[in-house]
């Protein structure tokens, strides 16, 4: 098989890690040759973050470049906008609603863009936009807002679903494992 | 059992498995998770020491005394070990010594992208270079035997990419080594010139020993496919050219990358048409090649800047591009910025009140130099902030001291800013310094340091008083401050920076992503009394943003910290 590239986007702190850590585990299990490249360090703190998962018979390069992307996951509109290049013509974009703005925007000396949702769509890109965060605090925390779009993308992956409840109860802590269930099922609902 | 594992944690298992016993480490990203994941493993036995000269010399002496020992640290590290590391290449070793230097192309978290591999060929001791989580959990083990074999230490050279990047290995089990007999040789390991003279000429034969063994050495590898290509690479570069490349093109893949090898690529080049060398960062394979005769493309080809990946390899090699969809307005750049409830704030926000010059130094607080603080001048290396601040205050005197502070967190003062406190302290400035301790290493993820109280492994340890510390060293005057409350911490810089002596100011509050900092409720707008004057923002809170001409509070990212509170003139500003 072909390599698939999957990119987790969003701001440093919103929990890329668990997620790739879920899909690696599932991707894991299906019997893939799986890489999962990670941002760790000064980036972290609040700057734009991207997480690499790539799967396939043999997976060489562990990052993804422009244009290679087959499903580009974001937790904030915005990221969504700058990693949009990064995705494949005919790729999928699932993306959080949520909108965070950077420090450009909150000092005054940049514009967050109006619209980016709809502005991807009249580009012709399949886009998923769910509103993650409400969600995950129905599920019972903001926190589980990784989980809620893993939920989301399970449903554009051709995986079964106890692949992906193995995933979940293997990759969350016992204490919070009955929150996330309830996230990710939100989450594949809204799917 | 097959398991995905990050080259850190991968390479951590390699130390385990091949009986290592020592680890003694000072972290700094990429390198930071090898050292904290062999500490998971109860055989060995490991630590964070003050900084890299000393890791490495805990590691050096293990080493002597038997034991397979281990040291880890990001590429600029290995400037601080290099005064070790240059002279253990002359000793040598007892038991295995491995030694890992993790670079950064593309400086996701440095202050520079050296090559590392130019610290190898200078000290002249033997380097060897994974591409995966698999290769780092082999070469690990690899690198004790030939650290033993060889009588050198062993460097590994990491990057980020091989570092942070998860793949499959293959767990095996630990291999117990016994203690090799430590015998007292001064010949060897006391390194006075009557011993060291007689000491170079091994060094020199053991570079062309192992250059030789280079030659046969499964740690390199070629793969023959279409001769048209053919692809000179070591490390994360061969990962990248094998994905652009494919079968197009054949490859010899470098795992020594010093001293390298010649015959195999003499050999290589001849079955090939085009030869490319591909490495990132510098010339070091290219330079060799056109040394002993080989035609190469490089730099010619490559950037000896940033990170190369798939696609600068199929545009530079096959001259292909992929299509792409860009968003059609400007994206604003998000930059790292200080957390929601960051100690460091407040402290930041008085100094670029101030105005005063601001002598830096590295780690999260770093990130006060940029807006809306702007308060930092300069950012050099571990521990220059107090030093480059003296001498700034040397050149330019009474007036300067007035108007200039230095900042260092708690971890970087263990690590070089006491020697350059000393210094004030002897050779008398009247310089402020100001300890930020936020009771952490944070930058690279949370590291115990020697002022926390805890070890490694999490366990209770002896801390370093820093107020007792500094009153060591001859500064009188050192005065601690709670940067949560501005007004009080703004009037004691102040009266510090007016003192006509040295003085430190210790700036103290817990990292608020510490697990035992509790946090207070997140704060609200009254918009009845906010009238969007923007003062809050002042402070560069990623939690605070405006909207609708109205201060908003991201209640998923406020921790109650209360700073803006004081910025708010207005009390619009209130609790939950």
């Amino acid at each position: 098989m072909e390599t698939k590239s999957i990119m987790i986007v969003g701001v440093g702190g919103q929990g890329s890690l668990l997620a790739s850590r879920l899909l690696g585990n599932v991707l894991l299990q299906m019997g893939y040759d799986v890489k999962v490249s990670e941002v760790h360090g000064m980036s972290q703190r609040g700057g734009s973050v991207v997480t690499y998962v790539k799967y396939g018979d043999k997976v060489s390069s562990p990052i993804v470049c422009k244009g290679e992307a087959d499903i580009i996951i974001s937790f904030e509109q915005l990221e969504a906008a700058r990693w949009l290049p990064y995705l494949k013509k005919g790729g999928h974009l699932v993306t959080s609603t949520q909108k965070i703005d950077p420090m450009p925007v909150i000092t005054g000396a940049a514009e967050y863009p109006d619209d980016i949702i709809e502005k991807i769509k009249a580009q012709g890109v399949d886009v998923i936009a769910v509103d993650a965060l409400s969600l995950a605090e129905t599920a019972g925390t903001a926190k589980a807002s990784n989980v809620v779009l893993m939920g989301v993308v399970s449903t554009k992956m051709a995986f079964a679903l106890d692949v992906w409840e193995k995933a979940v109860e293997q990759c969350v802590p016992e204490k919070f494992l009955e929150l996330n269930k309830k996230a990710f099922k939100l989450g594949r609902e809204a799917g | 059992m097959k398991k995905l594992m990050l080259g850190n944690e991968a390479f951590a298992r390699g130390l385990y498995e091949a009986g290592c016993e020592i680890a003694s480490s000072y972290p700094g990203t990429p390198s930071t998770e090898i050292t904290e994941c062999v500490a998971k493993y109860d055989e060995v036995y490991a630590e964070w020491a003050p900084n890299e000269k000393v890791a490495m010399e805990v590691a050096l002496g293990a080493s002597i005394a038997g034991a397979r020992s281990f040291c880890a640290m990001k590429h600029v590290g290995l400037n601080v070990a290099a005064d070790p590391l240059y002279t253990a290449g002359y000793t040598g070793v007892n038991a295995g010594l491995v030694i890992a230097v993790a670079d950064d192309p593309g400086m996701h978290s440095s202050q520079n992208e050296q090559d590392s591999r130019h610290h190898a060929i200078a000290s002249k001791v033997m380097m060897i270079e994974p591409s995966d989580s698999a290769e780092c959990k082999d070469f690990a083990k690899a690198a004790f035997d030939l650290s033993e074999k060889f009588d050198t230490p062993v460097i590994i050279r990491m990057s980020t990419r091989v570092a942070h990047s998860q793949s499959a290995v293959e767990m095996c089990e630990r291999e117990q080594k016994e203690l090799i007999p430590y015998k007292k040789n001064p010949q060897k390991f006391v390194m006075m010139p009557g011993n060291a003279i007689k000491r170079h000429p091994e060094v020199e034969k053991r570079l062309k020993d192992i250059a030789e063994f280079s030659e046969t050495s499964d740690l390199n590898k070629v793969e023959m496919n279409d001769t048209e290509i053919g692809v000179i690479t070591s490390g994360i570069s061969y990962q990248y050219a094998k994905e652009a490349l494919g079968t197009k093109a054949s490859y010899l893949k470098l795992g020594i990358v010093n001293p390298l090898p010649t015959n195999i690529i003499k050999d290589f080049a001849s079955k090939c048409k085009t030869v490319y060398v591909i490495e990132e960062l510098d010339d070091i394979i290219e330079t060799h090649c056109k040394k002993i005769g080989v035609d190469v493309h490089g730099k010619d080809t490559f950037s000896f800047l940033g990170e190369i990946s798939q696609a600068i390899v199929a545009e530079k090699i096959l001259g292909e591009t992929t299509e792409i969809t860009e968003f059609a307005e400007s994206v604003p750049v998000r930059p790292p910025v200080m957390c929601a409830g960051c100690p460091h704030r407040g402290l930041f926000y008085c100094l670029s009140k101030l105005g005063v010059m601001v002598s830096g130094d590295i780690g999260c607080y770093t990130l006060g130099a940029t807006p809306p603080l702007c308060a930092m001048d300069t950012t050099i290396c571990m521990g220059a902030s107090i030093s480059g601040l003296h001498g700034f205050n040397k050149a330019l005197g009474a007036e300067a001291e007035k108007k200039s502070v230095a900042v260092i967190g708690d971890s970087t003062f263990m690590h070089s800013g006491m020697t350059s406190l000393v210094n004030i302290a002897y050779n008398s400035t009247n310089s402020t310094v100001i300890i930020l301790d936020n009771s952490i290493t944070g930058m690279t993820g949370h590291q115990q340091n020697p002022t926390t109280g805890k070890n490694l492994k999490g366990d209770p340890a002896a801390a370093v008083n820093l107020e007792d510390l500094c009153h060591a060293i001859g500064i009188k005057s050192v005065r601690v401050v709670d940067p949560y409350h501005m007004a009080e911490t703004e009037a004691v810089i102040k009266e510090e920076l007016e003192k006509e002596e040295a003085s430190v100011i210790i700036s103290r509050r817990p990292c608020a992503l510490l697990k035992y900092v509790k946090h207070n409720p997140p704060l609200k707008v009254n918009t009845d009394k906010c009238v969007g004057c923007k003062q809050c923002l002042k402070i560069g809170c990623p939690a605070i943003s405006i909207h609708e001409g109205k201060c908003v509070i991201d209640h998923t990212q406020c921790v109650g910290c209360g700073i803006c509170t004081e910025m708010c003139k207005l009390g619009a500003i209130e609790n939950q």
